[in-house]
């Protein structure tokens, strides 16, 4: 399945949106994922299930003016 | 109190506001925040990279957000579009944090605000229930249109980002001061201590600064002399100063001199 991840396209193999973060050791990160456009809490990682073109932005805080 | 700063449902100790970009490392971040007594400070949301040093220290794991107030931007946003998306990221990484600074700028050199992209995000952001700090160009009619959204700060530029070129047009931020009841805060611009207290003397609710401090030879000393600045600009403002005089006006009493 492929995904959209942060701009680019990737091979995953994962049931969840939650799988599919463990694997990038993000998941227990200070991050925030927006799915297909729509905010996703940390709560649902793990209801929600990934599908081939789904299109996924992981962000977190860097130093800012 | 006349010495504390309230923003929409906030209220700081501090005027002054600081960046977290341009610094050496996150030791210097932090120890230049600690320096610059501020309460509020400004973070930047952006892609995590895949894949690179996920155990690297975080902004985060820094600023502690029990002792500051954290204010996530939307610099680098073009469109009202990505600026809204960025502040909904913001919320959720944040905990439902409400309080947001709105910036949409220009591709231009300027990196000028785009006004009318910044007031469609505003009109959406504050529906959405957010606190809008919003920086825009020192227009007193985009000001008031601003203030009219429901934004809870209006944050004029004194000159372009990270210019350094301290306060280009005081009259006009002057005449936003005298139409607007929410905070004004200068953000932008700022080159020195100077430049900080000339804002604060004006009357100006507070100074938001990054490359200031940042970019300054010694950052943690110039976050202290910013401190200062933005003290005694607002303590000279509270004092009202004397009238300017085209002559002068001796000091000294002119009874009583010799002959």
């Amino acid at each position: 399945m492929k995904l959209t991840v942060n701009g680019k396209v990737e091979s995953v193999d994962a049931l969840t949106l939650r799988d599919y973060l463990a694997h990038t050791e993000l998941v227990d990160k200070r991050i925030a994922v927006e799915f297909n456009g729509e905010i996703v809490p940390k709560s649902i990682f793990s209801e929600t299930l990934l599908q081939d073109g789904d299109v996924v932005e992981i962000v977190h805080a860097i130093g800012g003016g | 109190m006349s010495n504390t700063l309230k923003v929409g449902s906030y209220t700081f100790k501090s005027r002054l506001l600081v960046g977290t970009g341009k610094y050496k490392n996150l030791d210097e971040t932090g120890r230049a925040i600690v320096a610059s007594g501020a309460d509020v400070v400004t973070m930047a949301v952006r892609r995590t990279n895949l894949g690179q040093h996920p155990s690297e220290p975080n902004l985060l794991d820094v600023i502690s957000s029990s002792k500051y107030t954290l204010l996530p931007n939307t610099a680098g946003c073009h469109t009202a579009d990505d600026a809204v998306r960025t502040c909904r990221l913001a919320r959720e990484l944040l905990d439902g944090h409400r309080l947001v600074k709105l910036e949409v700028i220009s591709k231009s050199r300027t990196l000028y605000p785009d006004v009318v992209e910044t007031l469609s995000a505003a009109q959406t952001l504050v529906k959405e229930g957010f606190e809008v700090m919003v920086y825009t160009s020192d227009d007193p009619l985009i000001a008031i249109e601003l203030e009219k959204i429901g934004c809870v700060a209006v944050m004029p530029l004194g000159a372009p980002i990270g210019s350094g070129l301290g306060l280009q047009n005081p009259y006009n931020i002057q005449e936003i001061l005298d139409q607007l009841s929410v905070p004004v805060i200068v953000d932008a611009g700022v080159g020195t201590a100077s430049d900080a207290t000339v804002a604060m003397e004006l009357g100006c609710d507070g100074v938001l600064m990054n490359t200031a401090i940042a970019e300054a030879q010694d950052p943690i000393k110039m976050a202290e002399a910013m401190r200062l600045a933005i003290t005694s600009g607002r303590l000279a403002f509270e004092a009202g100063r004397m009238p300017r005089k085209r002559y002068a006006d001796a000091s000294s009493p002119e009874a009583g001199l010799i002959k």
